[in-house]
């Protein structure tokens, strides 16, 4: 799975992007979070306000609860600020 | 028509390729976004140096495409541009244009409103201020999701 990361998620992060193989116990962008913080303090601190984080699977914007596959682009970033 | 770019533009000649070849088109309006020059950081004002537009390429390209679709579905449209860009910009300089020309004003002005209204919660861009205190991303403004929100059709009572 392809993982983007834009704006403060990517500072918070220190990357741009990244390649993972899914574990089999991610299913959804929620339970890909969950495991995501475990890989260290950027990413703790880079989800910490979950609430406010925006999630686009292949370029759509989804919900949390929205299921992911290996094959996904999935970008995580703040609420956007363009115009 | 998008272009998402690094580059200025040159509004009047994108004005008059817009209407060009096109003698059904009685109404042409267009909106301009610009850096301002001063920012708010927690209540006090910081001088804007630069900002830089960080963007999703690909996404934004297919946003912006299903933004313009949808005003061209909402209003008669002759024609309309996007022009979006990203990168390190001064005050003053340019950051976004729309342009939407009719036969007549209303729907030109209203589909004008809605590309711009939308794009701004839509589209996937970020602005990070440098400013004399500092570094900053801007928030996104919930006056913004308030003046997208007006063109939800439910609430639409224009039509």
């Amino acid at each position: 799975m392809k993982i983007l990361y834009f704006a403060w998620m990517r500072q918070r992060t220190g990357l741009s992007h990244e390649e993972i193989d899914l574990p089999e116990t991610v299913t959804t962008v929620d339970t890909l979070v969950d495991w995501l913080e475990t890989r260290g303090d950027g990413y703790r601190d880079a989800f910490a306000k979950r609430e406010v984080i925006r999630a686009a699977v292949n370029q759509e914007y989804v919900q949390f609860d929205h299921p992911v596959a290996n094959e996904d682009e999935i970008a995580f970033f703040p609420p956007v600020t363009g115009g | 028509m998008i272009k998402v770019q690094e580059e200025d533009f040159d509004i009047g000649a994108e004005l008059a390729a817009l209407s060009a070849g096109d003698t059904s088109i009685g109404a042409v309006a267009s909106f301009t976004g610009l850096v301002r020059d001063m920012a708010p950081i927690e209540g006090e004002s910081h001088n804007i140096r630069t900002m830089t537009l960080e963007h999703y390429p690909g996404m934004t390209e297919k946003k912006l495409a299903e933004i313009e679709a949808e005003a061209n579905e909402r209003w008669p449209l002759a024609a309309s541009l996007i022009i979006h860009r990203y990168g390190t910009l001064a005050p003053g300089d340019r950051i976004v244009f729309v342009a939407c020309a009719s036969a007549h004003r209303q729907a030109a002005f209203d589909a004008c409103q809605f590309l711009i209204d939308w794009l701004k919660t839509e589209a996937p861009f970020w602005k990070l201020e440098e400013t004399d205190g500092g570094g900053v991303w801007v928030d996104a403004r919930e006056s913004d999701d308030q003046a997208a929100a007006r063109w939800n059709k439910a609430n639409d009572t224009s039509t």
